[in-house]
């Protein structure tokens, strides 16, 4: 048996890497929802979920629970095999595209094995990417027809026109950013953008790029169908779009497939534009290494300050608690340098996977959606012709430094 | 059985399968769908012999972009299941016999040229820096005229598209 175990090491590897990743997948997921929601009801002037635990905490459990029990329906007249295939082909992709993303520069040496973070590191990384977001339009424009209702028909014929429409832009905004690193490789491209390292930020791709980074960002955005480009759900119009006949889990495959490929899309612009898991600080500031002891600390002591206050018996022992484990392990990162060390890259790149979520959210929070004709005016006269031109800079760019 | 052979037997019984089932199949959608299959699983042969890159752009054109038009239009034209009419006569007769004859013919050239095949190492078919030498360097004027003949095409959809407007 250990002959097997050690024989197929990289394997097994993988498959407890997939299960790992799957199951901080799904959990950042839920609490996506809570923290969407959250801000959202900010923005507006409202609480938000309050309710279940406190600030609302357990809320993304009670809905599991609840998507997980609930009745699930099969409206008469569907097309069955396509019905049932259209949220599993939906979810299978969100959560594929993320196993080609790399979470940090150096791997850790567990039983003599170097385990890098991430799953595999392709040398067709983005390219692979693209093929995955090509395919995932199946799961809506599928889901919209075999539900055999004329709304869900209709958000899924938008859905196949905006995705058609936008994926151009989206690939051609990239072009500038693999010109630069010559390499299709996620990897690759961080480490094209740590050239420099004296410069830190000023090195990363987004002041180049600010064109690329403009159009992918918009196009993203289009590809994950979230507001302002929800067309296809748009429930002023459409009641809920292509999903409108789905209930119970299936729903909420849609759900989970969607928040997913938001952390990809966030994940593409941090490697991409943002220098990945580069610190946007010259490499010789060693200080900075401090920064998420110096971030986790206080906000561990403000979670705690916080909880002891709270109103439900509950909550001043849960909040408290949190803030205990959040402080605690930021004064564990300063007692060890090495793993202080080892955390810089994968936290850089975290933040910055925050920041676009946020972003996201922000957006969902304060922009009204678009209008169909708008919509597609803006992709193909505005997104592509701006793209292809940022090629066809950064491309002569090239040429003359290197001729140089 | 090496890993790789096994993988090949796979994709090939997929692909297989998938035509199959693209004939048989009497929903358009559904037809639509098993052609998806093939198209990727010929991706996945690709991949096999090392050529990422083909197999990616396989997938981003044929099972991305071509297809979703393809299922964009049967779902605009909202065709429904179509009725088995009875086959032509001539399939009936020289059909099956023809099958065979293409079948033995192929099986007859494959199983003659076995020698004469070399093998191919993994990751030397098309790599991506050979490929783009070969369309922008060597045959870059009948890549350019291929485009030019393929922009004509959109123009002329378009112009027969808006007739009515001119």
């Amino acid at each position: 048996m250990s002959d097997f175990l050690a024989e197929h090491a990289d394997i097994l590897i993988s498959l407890v890497k997939i299960a790992l990743l799957l199951f901080i997948v799904l959990t950042v997921n839920a609490y996506l929802t809570w923290f969407e929601r959250k801000v959202v009801a900010h923005i507006q002037s409202r609480w938000g979920p309050h309710r279940v635990g406190p600030h609302g905490l357990l809320q993304p459990l009670a809905d599991g629970a609840k998507f997980l029990l609930k009745e699930d329906p099969t409206p008469a007249g569907v097309d069955k095999f396509t019905y049932f295939l259209a949220p599993l082909m939906a979810l299978a992709l969100a959560l594929t595209s993320i196993a080609i993303i790399p979470f940090g520069p150096d791997p850790i040496r567990i039983l003599g094995h170097d385990i890098y973070l991430g799953i595999v590191d392709l040398n067709i990384g983005i390219l692979a990417l693209f093929a995955i977001t090509a395919l995932s339009v199946y799961g809506v424009a599928l889901a919209g027809w075999s539900s055999n209702s004329k709304y869900p028909l209709l958000g899924g014929l938008r859905s196949s026109a905006q995705m058609v429409s936008y994926e151009l832009a989206l690939t051609m905004s990239v072009v500038g950013v693999l010109l630069m690193a010559g390499s299709f490789s996620l990897r690759d491209i961080i480490t094209a953008q740590a050239r420099h390292p004296e410069l830190g930020i000023l090195g990363w791709n987004i002041f180049p790029q600010i064109l690329g980074f403009l159009c992918f960002f918009i196009a993203a955005v289009a590809e994950t169908n979230r507001v302002p480009f929800d067309l296809p759900e748009a429930e002023s119009e459409l009641v809920a779009g292509f999903h409108t006949e789905y209930a119970s889990f299936k729903f909420a495959m849609f759900f989970i497939a969607e928040y997913t490929s938001m952390i990809t899309v966030s994940c593409l612009c941090s490697i991409m534009f943002f220098g990945g898991w580069l610190s946007p600080f010259p490499a010789s500031w060693t200080f900075t290494h401090y920064l998420p002891s110096v971030i986790l600390i206080p906000f561990g002591l403000w979670v705690i300050w916080d909880g002891i206050r709270y109103e439900t018996i509950f909550g001043r022992i849960l909040l408290p608690g949190l803030g205990m484990v959040i402080a605690v392990l930021g004064a564990l990162l300063i007692a060890f340098p090495a793993v202080n060390e080892f955390i810089q890259g994968p936290f850089w790149l975290l933040s910055k996977i925050f920041v676009f979520l946020f972003v996201y959210v922000w957006m969902r929070g304060t922009l009204p959606r678009f209008r169909y004709d708008q919509l597609m005016s803006f992709g193909w006269k505005l997104l592509l012709p701006v793209s292809l031109a940022n090629v066809v800079f950064t491309a002569s760019a090239i040429l003359l430094w290197r001729s140089r | 059985m090496s890993a790789p052979l096994m993988v090949f037997f796979v994709l090939a019984a997929m692909a297989i399968l998938g035509a199959f089932s693209l004939i048989i199949q009497r929903h358009p959608i559904h037809s639509a769908l098993s052609l998806i299959v093939v198209m990727i699983a010929l991706a996945g042969l690709y991949l096999l012999m090392g050529a990422e890159f083909v197999a990616a752009v396989q997938i981003i054109v044929y099972g991305g972009a071509i297809m979703v038009l393809f299922v964009f239009v049967i779902m605009l034209l909202n065709a429904g299941v179509e009725e088995r009419t009875n086959f032509s006569k001539l399939a009936s007769f020289a059909g099956l016999p023809l099958t065979i004859a293409l079948m033995g013919f192929l099986a007859a050239a494959v199983a003659r040229s076995a020698d004469r095949v070399q093998t191919y190492q993994t990751g030397t078919v098309a790599p991506t820096k050979a490929l783009a030498n070969l369309l922008f360097q060597d045959f870059v004027y009948p890549f350019e005229l291929t485009s030019f003949l393929i922009l004509i095409a959109i123009l002329g959809a378009i112009v027969l598209a808006q007739r009515e407007k001119i």
